[in-house]
């Protein structure tokens, strides 16, 4: 077993026993901090399939961005040391069973589906590549989405900050 | 491609890691708690997307800026979301959907 598998294997168990706890946590900063070990998980996975951009930048926005929002927002709205109830066990079964019947159906299918490679490997990605292939105007270039993305961002960031403006309504004490 | 490991491997854990956020997104009631199912969910698609892209087509990067703009979509969705939660809070006091039955007062 090389190192490679090894790894591979480790951050697979990181990844699958931190979703779960994310899911069945009772006290939500817990979920959040699993969260954000689920995603450096993932990021690890990245490095490994040599795709090193991109566990960058899944380090900085996921990690470093969404995860610290999401505790910022815990924070401002939640009380650290509030625990869930238990789920209702109407919920719990239903939750379950989806759970086990989608998972059960789309493992069959993929095992039973042929993967066949297109193309021949050993192409090292380097960043020249991605940065030409993505402000590129040719047939696998990526500048509509690239300029489409801004200008949603910019959206995104507007709205927000108009959502969450204070005084732009009565505050109505409830 | 990594030497010793098919790729039925990697799609078994985005699989289950994927229905672990639907599970999850069923059986919670606190809307934090949602949007970070939600995030499990994509973050489980992005690793389909980088594993066939490596695997399949190892010599385009079609999966990598699908990935890329995933990741790009999913900061804008949840920059939103968290300001609609804290728009909720402020009227009602709570987060749990249960006790939000009410859209206009």
């Amino acid at each position: 077993m090389t190192l490679n598998v090894f790894m591979f294997y480790l951050l697979s168990a990181t990844i699958l026993v931190f979703s779960v706890l994310t899911v069945t946590s009772r006290k939500i900063l817990r979920a959040a901090v699993y969260l954000l070990f689920v995603l450096i998980g993932t990021a690890g996975l990245y490095f490994l399939l040599n795709y090193e951009f991109l566990a960058a930048v899944q380090l900085a926005i996921y990690a470093g961005g969404i995860v610290i929002l999401i505790i910022f927002s815990i924070l401002l709205t939640s009380h650290i040391s509030h625990k869930f109830k238990h789920p209702a066990l109407a919920n719990f079964v239903m939750g379950a069973f989806v759970a086990l019947l989608g998972s059960g159906i789309v493992l069959y299918t993929l095992f039973n589906h042929p993967f066949q490679r297109v193309g021949e490997s050993g192409k090292v990605t380097d960043m020249n590549m991605i940065g030409n292939q993505l402000m590129s105007l040719d047939k696998n270039g990526y500048v509509l989405p690239f300029e489409l993305i801004s200008i949603l961002l910019l959206a995104a960031m507007v709205a927000a900050i108009i959502i969450a403006k204070k005084g732009n309504h009565k505050t109505e004490e409830s | 491609m990594i030497q010793g490991i098919p790729i039925y491997h990697f799609l078994v854990v985005s699989t289950v890691m994927f229905f672990i956020g639907v599970c999850g997104f069923i059986i919670r009631r606190n809307l934090i708690t949602m949007l970070m199912c939600i995030e499990l969910i994509l973050n489980s698609v992005n690793i389909n997307f980088v594993v066939f892209n490596r695997y399949l087509y190892p010599d385009q990067l079609q999966g990598h800026f699908f990935t890329l703009f995933i990741v790009g979509i999913a900061a804008a969705e949840v920059s939103v979301a968290i300001a609609l939660i804290i728009n909720i809070y402020r009227r009602f006091s709570n987060i749990e959907v249960e006790k939000i039955n009410e859209l206009k007062f």
